[in-house]
């Protein structure tokens, strides 16, 4: 009889272009039956471009942090100038992209009802809440000079902030089902940190003076490495899991961003005193930045979608006798 | 049943988790096939093949159970000897005209019996014989309970013989070559059912519209019969022929009928040239003997119910006030007459035949041809909106400027909004209270008729003409701001009243001679005692299995019909397992769980006296007590239109050529040739697919009450039809794509299911496609959903008994794609046709 | 605590009516899910989803035609809860999962997090929604609306022990009839969610019927996850402050 997931791979028999809910064109070729070649579990629902810039915002916004403490610390005022403010930028933009993805303001508030270590969402609404106040406090005193104390004590505990808000991020999308995000949990972390750091180096080392932007520019290629490395790492630990980050169009995201971070990354260490090839550089870094957050959440999706992401390794697992185990209560 | 009657399907399901072995036998792949022990797949109208050949195979390896086949069926009963079989005459019975295209049935009798004289009846004879079918349960005038037989069953005109003979050539082959069905799945099912028959076992048949929709629909369900009563099935637990109704008290409205030829309690219509007064007519509906012989008594009382003081011996109880009939007035007839102008006016209550009845095109080009038209519904159905948006508005065969119908749409209050009761299924009444008040102007359809007929009556004056209505008894309490009429009220005037008022408790109370009165004899003791037993609600956990204490069925609460066949001859049960009701010698009556559907103190031996007339004619070893000789028919002497006995007909439209007799079709089928309703030609090459049409769980008959309701129409939004991945290959089909069906009466549009459920078959070495469609959508109605109408695809030719359309089995062209629109549609029929 | 209660869904004595979806719709004014022709055997609603909460899955092949009625299976470790950060998923007196629509802020974080692709967000009105278990009829003493409709009984509801227990008897059954294709799937308190509270009998694989085969509470590996995060986040102080190292330039 017609009808299993052997039989869907021919659109005689599902006429998927006639389907408009079900357009899947990527049903599955492996040997198991799905049903009807649809998801599993459900896709993120989150919208583009909200939660990917706002994963883009955070991680410039935490890193950014970090290097103004740094720079607090070793004494590079105008490196903690521009790094505060970009802090501050980041946080306060971040934010507004989430409460846009949440509707309406009151929503992100409601997060603060409660705290939950559980939910990596309730820990992250914290540390923003946390570390918008702080890089806010920071660039406030920075800007009026009022309570310079208080606002160089921000400064700094906005670096500890700011090293959460760039890698809570990566909790928050390994903490679900998709298979792309779960099984990467080891490396999104780094992924995210790299990158985090190369786009707050980017930003900084282009809003800071020439003389003072070296550790900027060190950031932005140190984190442009880290963030293709692990990248890289990830996308073959994880198999055929890693499969959405090569192909479709989170697979031409992930290739854009390895092309721009790296080529960003480059140009940040050889740029030397051209104004234009630092632009260029920053530009490039940014831009992959942001590259990888739309090509994670877009190979979340997709690896969502197809069923076999979810199936496959559960089966793989089940058939080598270790099932997934939590001991019940 | 999984899928229209899913609340008792779960007893099945009980059933066969307690071991029970389930077959179902349909065209269809449906719910119920993915839920039973085994399904066959059978081409749509070769029932009585299988059938037949299940009762040769019974007959010729002797499974039948004698004991019960010689007490209790007609088995050894002799015909008259100028009986002539198919057998002999390639495919007719004897007494057929093939002019007429009727058959005289007088050759058909038993020996001995005398021929009921033929006259000549102007317009309504075929009628007649039609409308007998439905009520006699006898065989009419001049027939003894005890007619000549041979036990010893040699005698080659016993019936036994003629059975054995006529049903030989149904053979295994037979069933493979015409239904599709291999041998070995039709020796499982032989071999199932002989083996769950007889003693200790009993197997049960179950069937819905899938056998009667058809040319030759009411022999599908006597050839059933013949089986049961042949494997000792009747009368007993387990056993029967269970035939799943439809809408919700469809059986009450057979019982106080809305059909045209009967009167409450089976009772036939009176025919304006065939009865003369009511003795004349009493004498000619039917025989002295079984409890039919009291009908006298079930008519009079009648007549007492409805025109009450003013029915008296002296005028004939007013039988002269009820309606005669003059031929066909069934739902297609009075179509017609719609078309040809004949028919004036037209009151459409609860029925949307626009999209229900076979040839929609003809509906509505008869609704279109009225001066008025009354539509009572709870919703705005197709009937009611065809002049705006039927589809022959679109092709331009219908204008709605040129439409003159006034239409009335009168709206109803539903099941809920009113009380009453429902007649189920199994004959059980079961009072329903009201919910809710009707919103706005919805009103009960009692309120409606009973406030009609009181303007009418306010309105008539003195004329003779006018005195059968002003004189019924139409005097019910009014409840309520509403001023509804007390259904309680109706329900005790349906259970009759004795003397001074007093409410009856059984049908036997029933007097001929004006002393009581009764609307529905069968529904006698319905309100026994005062008490309203259609509103008994005794939990099971308090009451034995048999449940009399919940509702109450008709006849006197009997659960199981004829049930004295539960026991031997001798009264005894025929086997400990199957024990039900049975004779305690002690107590010198019938006992059991079930009231006896015998009377209760007639003991087993009992012998009737010579000349004896109605129950007491019959014998203590008769269990089928309608039955002028008490016994169970094999062979129907009289009362059927087209045949004694079941014989395989192809459907009038068929791709396939009758292999067991030169006879194409059923001979007596009735046919319409008129231009409105053209018939695509059997075996004909432009037609090569046979389609069936069916239900869905998810939606109800017509739609009307389930498509504008969001959380059923989502379930089936749209129009559909099944076809198999091969035909879907061969024709160029696409699954969730459109198809186009196309019969000589037009074409519609369906989106297409491509399943392996729908599997093509094999027939005589050819392959036939088959294409099912639901046909549950319509053009209008609530808006949520729409669709092309079903059943605008068949044609209107009926079975010759009851005048059912045949909307099971027929033949079509399926195109890929959408249809043409407007004018163009025409064409593409036009071509069809001629082409 | 009042005793667990839960489901056991047996997909043998299922006959498909939908009784189940309709009648959990009507209770819980639950909006429809549009009217869309699928062309999946006779399954129109496709899957579990905000304005779903109970599914009847219609698989056909090799001459089967499998029903099924899915719904939320009120994990033991539920996903969907632990990740909420409003508080608004929380755990009923009967050990059922629940959303609480006042609180819920439509953050959409639970519908990813669901191994099983049940819980929804309604685009219109931005919340999340799934099966209550009928928390409203359970707290009014009344069994939930779904298996109240259900003719076969092929939706059992009771206290878990007691359907765990019932389930195995059913399957011994099944499978001494040769029906050895018959498969308890969700009731292990093993698994990888600590078992469900509603629990299923399938004839085939789960994945057949668009389950997944082995899932498991994705925060169960959650510690590991924030370990792997402060490692990446003490990489990042550490870069930082390898940039800033250098001699001042
Ligand atoms: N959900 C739901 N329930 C309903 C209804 C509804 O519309 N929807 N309608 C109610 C009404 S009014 C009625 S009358 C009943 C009808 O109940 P059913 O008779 O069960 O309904 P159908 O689907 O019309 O037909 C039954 C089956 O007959 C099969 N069939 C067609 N031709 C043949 C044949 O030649 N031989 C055999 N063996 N089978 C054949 C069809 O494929 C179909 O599967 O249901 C009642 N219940
Ligand atoms: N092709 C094909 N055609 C068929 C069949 C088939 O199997 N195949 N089946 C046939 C069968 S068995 C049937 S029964 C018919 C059904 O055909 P119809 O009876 O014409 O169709 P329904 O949609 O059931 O119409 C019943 C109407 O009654 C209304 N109604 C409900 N309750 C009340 C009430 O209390 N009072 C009033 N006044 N109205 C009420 C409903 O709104 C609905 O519009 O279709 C027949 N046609
Ligand atoms: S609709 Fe009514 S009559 Fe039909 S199956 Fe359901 S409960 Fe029974
Ligand atoms: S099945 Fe999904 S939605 Fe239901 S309790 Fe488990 S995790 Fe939550
Ligand atoms: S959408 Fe609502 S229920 Fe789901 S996680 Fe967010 S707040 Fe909780
Ligand atoms: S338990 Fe209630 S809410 Fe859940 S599916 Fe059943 S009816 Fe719907
Ligand atoms: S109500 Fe019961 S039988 Fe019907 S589909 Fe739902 S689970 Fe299956
Ligand atoms: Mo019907």
């Amino acid at each position: 009889m017609g009808m299993g997931a052997g039989d869907c791979d021919g659109d005689t028999v599902c006429g998927e272009a006639l389907m408009p809910r079900r357009r899947d064109e990527m049903v599955p070729d492996a040997e198991f039956r799905s049903y009807y070649g649809q998801p599993v579990i459900k896709q993120p629902i989150w919208h583009e471009p909200h939660m990917p810039t706002y994963l883009y915002l955070g991680g410039l916004s935490g890193a950014a942090g970090a290097m103004a403490a740094a720079a607090r610390l070793t004494g590079r005022d105008r490196l903690e100038l521009a790094a505060r403010m970009t802090a501050f930028a980041g946080a306060s933009a971040g934010a507004a992209f989430l409460v846009a993805e949440l509707g309406r303001p009151m929503r992100f508030l409601n997060m603060l009802r409660v705290f939950k270590l559980t939910s990596p969402m309730s820990v992250g609404s914290w540390t923003l809440a946390a570390h918008s106040g702080l890089t806010g406090v920071a660039a406030g005193s920075a800007v009026t000079g009022l309570l310079p104390l208080a606002g160089d004590a921000a400064s700094v505990a906005s670096g500890l902030s700011g090293v959460a808000m760039a890698t809570y991020t990566a909790v928050l999308l390994a903490d679900t089902a998709v298979p792309a995000w779960h099984e990467g949990m080891r490396e999104l972390p780094f992924l995210f940190s790299g990158s985090a750091l190369a786009s707050a180096g980017a930003a900084v080392m282009l809003t800071t003076p020439r003389a003072q932007a070296g550790p900027a520019r060190a950031a932005a290629a140190a984190g442009a490495v880290a963030e293709v490395v692990a990248g890289g790492l990830m996308e073959r630990r994880l198999g055929l899991v890693g499969e959405p980050y090569r192909t479709g169009r989170a697979g031409r995201l992930m290739r854009a961003s390895r092309v721009l971070t790296l080529g960003g990354g480059l140009l940040a260490t050889v740029a030397g005193r051209s104004r234009a090839l630092t632009a260029l550089s920053g530009l490039a870094i940014t831009a992959g930045a942001l590259c990888t957050r739309f090509g994670v959440l877009e190979a979340g999706r997709a690896s969502a979608k197809d069923p076999k992401y979810t199936v496959v390794p559960q089966r793989d697992r089940l058939d080598a006798g270790h099932p997934a185990s939590v001991p019940g209560r | 049943m999984a899928e229209c009657h899913p609340v008792g399907y779960q007893w099945v399901m009980e059933a066969r988790a307690r071991g029970a072995k389930v077959f179902h036998i349909d065209p269809r792949f449906s719910r119920t096939s993915a839920t039973v022990d085994r399904y066959l797949a059978i081409r749509a109208g070769t029932d009585i093949v299988l059938l037949g050949a299940l009762i040769n195979y019974v007959l010729s390896n002797g499974l039948d159970f004698r004991e019960y086949v010689l007490a209790y069926t007609n088995a050894a009963t002799l015909v008259n000897k100028d009986f002539r079989d198919t057998e002999d005459l390639d495919g007719l019975f004897s007494g057929y005209d093939e002019e007429t295209g009727r058959y005289d049935p007088s050759s058909w009798a038993y020996e001995g019996d005398v021929p009921e004289e033929e006259e000549p009846v102007e317009g309504g004879g075929h009628h007649a014989e039609a409308a007998g079918s439905d009520s006699y349960g006898a065989r009419g005038a001049g027939a003894s309970a005890t007619p000549p037989a041979d036990p010893t069953l040699t005698n080659p005109r016993c019936v036994y013989r003629i059975l054995k003979r006529h049903y030989s050539r149904y053979t295994p082959e037979m069933v493979e070559e015409l239904c599709g069905i291999p041998p070995e799945r039709f020796h499982e099912l032989a071999e199932a059912i002989t083996a769950n028959s007889g003693r200790e076992r009993t197997t049960a048949w179950v069937y819905s519209v899938g056998w009667t929709q058809h040319s030759v629909g009411v022999q599908y369900i006597r050839a059933a019969s013949i089986l049961q009563l042949l494997l000792g099935n009747m009368g007993r637990p387990g056993g029967g022929i269970m035939a799943l109704r439809g809408h919700a008290s469809i059986q009450g409205s057979t019982d106080i009928p809305t059909l045209f030829n009967l009167l409450p309690g089976y009772i036939a219509m009176p025919h304006a040239h065939r009865h003369d007064g009511l003795d004349h007519y009493l004498e000619r509906e039917g025989a002295d003997t079984g409890w039919w012989g009291n009908r006298r008594a079930y008519v009079v009382s009648l007549l007492k119910a409805w025109w009450g003081d003013a029915a008296t011996e002296d005028n004939d109880y007013r039988f002269d006030y009820l309606p005669r009939l003059t031929g066909d007035h069934g739902h297609y007839a009075t179509v017609m007459g719609q078309i040809d102008g004949t028919v004036k006016g037209y009151f459409v209550v609860g029925e949307n035949p626009a999209v229900g009845s076979a040839n929609g095109k003809a509906q509505r080009l008869g609704l279109a041809n009225l001066d008025w038209l009354v539509v009572r519904d709870l919703m705005l159905v197709e009937t009611a909106t065809f002049w705006k948006d039927a589809p022959e508005i679109e092709t331009g065969e219908l204008r709605t400027e040129d439409i003159g119908t006034e239409v009335f749409f009168m709206p109803a209050a539903s099941h809920v909004e009113k009380e009453g009761t429902f007649t189920n299924t199994q004959r059980l009444l079961q009072w329903r209270e009201r919910a809710l008040d009707p919103p706005h102007d919805c009103r009960s359809d009692l309120w409606f008729f009973y406030h009609l007929g009181k303007r009418i009556r306010r309105r008539l004056g003195d004329d003779e003409i006018d005195r059968p209505v002003k004189e019924l008894t139409w005097d019910y309490p009014e409840i309520g701001e509403q001023r509804d009429p007390d259904a309680e009220a109706v329900l005790r005037e349906i259970n009759g009243t004795g003397p001074g008022g007093r409410l009856l408790a059984s049908l036997r109370e029933l007097k001929p001679d004006g002393s009581t009165s009764c609307g529905c004899w069968i529904y006698c003791g319905v309100y026994a005692d005062g008490v309203n037993m259609a509103a008994r609600r005794t939990p099971h956990t308090e009451q034995g299995p048999v449940a009399l204490e919940w509702g109450w069925a008709w006849p006197a609460n009997r659960r199981i019909l004829y049930n004295r066949a539960s026991a031997d001859p001798q009264g005894r049960p025929w086997s400990e397992r199957k024990k039900y009701v049975y004779w305690d010698a002690g107590k010198g009556r019938w006992v059991g769980p079930d009231v006896p559907d015998f009377e209760e103190d007639k003991a087993p031996d009992y012998v009737p006296p010579e000349g004896a007339k109605a129950q007491d004619a019959l014998a203590g070893t008769d269990p089928f007590i309608m039955q002028s000789d008490g016994r169970g028919w094999l062979y129907v002497p009289s009362g059927l239109s087209d045949g004694p006995l079941p014989a395989h007909y192809e459907p009038h439209e068929s791709p396939v050529r009758n292999a067991l007799y030169g006879r194409q079709a059923n001979p007596a089928r009735r046919t319409i040739d008129r231009p409105e309703n053209p018939y695509n030609p059997a075996l004909s090459p432009r037609f090569p697919y046979v389609y069936t049409t069916s239900r869905l769980t998810e939606h109800h008959t017509t739609g009307a009450m389930s498509r504008p309701l969001p959380y059923l129409a989502e379930l089936q939004p749209e129009a559909f039809c099944e076809v198999s991945p091969r035909m879907a290959e061969e024709l160029g089909l696409e699954n969730g794509g459109w198809a186009t069906i196309v019969t000589a009466r037009t074409a519609i549009e369906l989106r297409v299911l491509v399943t392996g459920r729908v599997r093509p078959l094999r027939l005589n070495g050819r392959t036939v496609h088959q294409v099912i469609m639901p046909y549950h959508w319509g053009y209008s109605s609530g808006g949520v959903i729409t669709g092309d109408v079903v059943n605008d695809l068949p044609s209107i030719v009926l079975d010759p008994n009851v005048y059912i359309q045949e909307s099971k089995a027929g033949t079509c062209d399926v195109l890929p794609g959408r249809r043409p629109r407007g004018t163009a549609l025409l064409d593409l029929i036009e071509r069809y046709r001629h082409g | 605590m009042a005793e667990r209660m839960g489901f056991f869904t047996d997909t043998s004595i299922c006959i498909g009516c939908k009784a189940c979806e309709v009648a959990c719709k009507e209770w819980n004014q639950v909006p429809d899910d549009g009217f869309v022709f699928r062309a999946t055997s006779y399954d129109n609603t496709g899957a579990l989803g905000a304005s779903t909460w109970r599914h009847v899955a219609f698989v056909e092949q090799d001459g089967r035609w499998l029903m099924s009625s899915d719904v939320c299976k009120h994990c033991t470790h539920a996903a969907c809860l632990d990740v909420c950060p409003t508080g608004a998923l929380f755990r009923t007196e009967f050990d059922t999962v629940v959303v609480q629509a006042d609180v819920c802020n439509g953050c959409g974080y639970c519908v990813p997090a669901c191994p099983y692709g049940v819980i929804d967000r309604r685009e219109d009105d931005g919340r999340a929604w799934k099966c209550t278990l009928c928390y409203d009829r359970l707290r009014g003493g009344m069994e939930p609306a779904c298996a109240k409709a259900c003719p076969t009984e092929s939706i059992q509801f009771g206290p878990l022990d007691e359907l765990r227990q019932r389930a195995a008897e059913r399957v011994e059954r099944l499978h001494a009839d040769g029906r050895t294709e018959a498969r308890l799937y969700g009731e292990n308190p093993d698994n990888g969610v600590g078992g469900t509270g509603a629990f299923f009998l399938l004839l085939d694989e789960p994945e057949t019927y668009g389950l997944p085969p082995d899932p498991v509470v994705t925060t169960r590996d959650l510690p590991a996850m924030w370990r792997w995060a402060g490692g990446a986040a003490l990489a990042l102080a550490a870069g930082v402050a390898a940039c800033f190292l250098g001699k001042r330039g």
